[in-house]
């Protein structure tokens, strides 16, 4: 079956987009990577430690002629930070891809939707790709999108809860809106709400915690690969509608009396 | 003579006068892995070695890490 995820002008065969993380290991990071068949990787931008500087960094593990960096701006609660963090990722990435995330809280880790707008806007006119992490809010997404934004990301619940898709129906909503790519990033914690994401009809899941803090991150980024095709591939199918009754799937004709 | 600048977020002192790339040098950073930015402009890898230390500049230099 030729179905590609087509995103900022390329093409992905894979549309599971997996975070680098909270790995036990650099070693496991790239195993679990490899397992999830996943073609873009998400990246932070911190400070290089100057006190400690005998780690390998992060370019040294991962293969770029395999995957496409996403520079994210996790971590900052204003769009002036948020822009601030874009322009050193494109710096340090050489991708005009970013994730863009603006922080409304620190419990929640809700994205700030005023700043976040604030932000897309500034970037899009900087000449950013610019795929923000948002709220499963119709509304939102549609103001993301017509800022120019390449892709809306819409959570499933919040980041890191593992609490599977919360609100089915604004997805389905969003999808009915949106005219750019539809992802599902953060708050997926099993196989299944990735499979379900995908019956939805989103183009792609994005996840970190779910693989590396499973306990066994390798397996668990195998089920995942195998639950977003699997998914993707149901909802291509199309489902048979729901009926309160049942309806025989053998056939009464020919029935012994 | 002596400069003082701030260096992710901590005082640091060097020989002066020097450069971005000269501080990168001295920390055996390679500039193809970070992104440095002077007073929060961001100066672009091939402008290092052209953009001069002052007295009390804020710098940062960042690179990439894992993360979601």
């Amino acid at each position: 079956m030729n179905d590609t995820f087509r995103l900022a002008g390329r093409e992905y065969r894979s549309r599971l987009i997996v975070g680098t993380g909270k790995y036990a290991t650099m070693e496991q990071m790239v195993e679990a990577l490899d397992a999830s068949g996943t073609e873009i990787v998400t990246v932070a931008i911190r400070r290089v430690n100057l006190a400690d500087r005998s780690r390998k960094s992060l370019l040294d593990y991962l293969d770029l002629s395999r995957y496409t960096l996403l520079p994210n701006t996790a971590g900052c609660y204003t769009a002036e930070e948020a822009v601030r963090v874009a322009r050193l990722a494109r710096e340090a990435t050489g991708s005009s891809l970013v994730k863009l995330e603006v922080i409304g809280d620190q419990r929640t880790l809700f994205p700030d939707n005023e700043q976040t707008l604030v932000a897309a806007r500034q970037l899009v006119q900087e000449g950013f790709t610019v795929l923000p992490y948002c709220i499963d809010d119709p509304i939102v997404c549609r103001k993301l999108e017509e800022i120019g934004c390449a892709a809306v990301m819409p959570l499933a619940a919040p980041i890191g809860s593992g609490l599977g898709i919360r609100n089915p129906h604004n997805i389905r909503i969003i999808l009915e809106f949106a005219k750019v790519p539809v992802i599902v990033d953060a708050g997926v914690g099993q196989a299944s709400d990735a499979a379900y994401a995908m019956e939805l009809g989103v183009d792609a899941v994005l996840m970190n915690t779910a693989i590396a803090g499973a306990k066994e991150p390798v397996l668990m980024a195998e089920a995942m690969k195998a639950a977003v095709e699997a998914g993707r591939k149901s909802f291509l199918a199309g489902r048979i509608p729901r009926k309160l009754y049942a309806q025989a799937s053998s056939p009464i004709e020919g029935m012994i009396e | 003579m002596a400069l003082t600048i701030t260096l992710n977020g901590e005082p640091y002192t060097l020989e002066g006068p020097a450069t971005l790339a000269a501080l990168l040098e001295r920390l055996e950073i390679h500039p193809q892995t970070v992104a440095v930015e002077l007073n929060q402009d961001i100066v672009r890898r091939d402008r290092l070695a052209e953009t001069p230390l002052a007295e009390g500049d804020r710098v940062e230099v960042v690179r990439m890490i894992g993360g979601g």
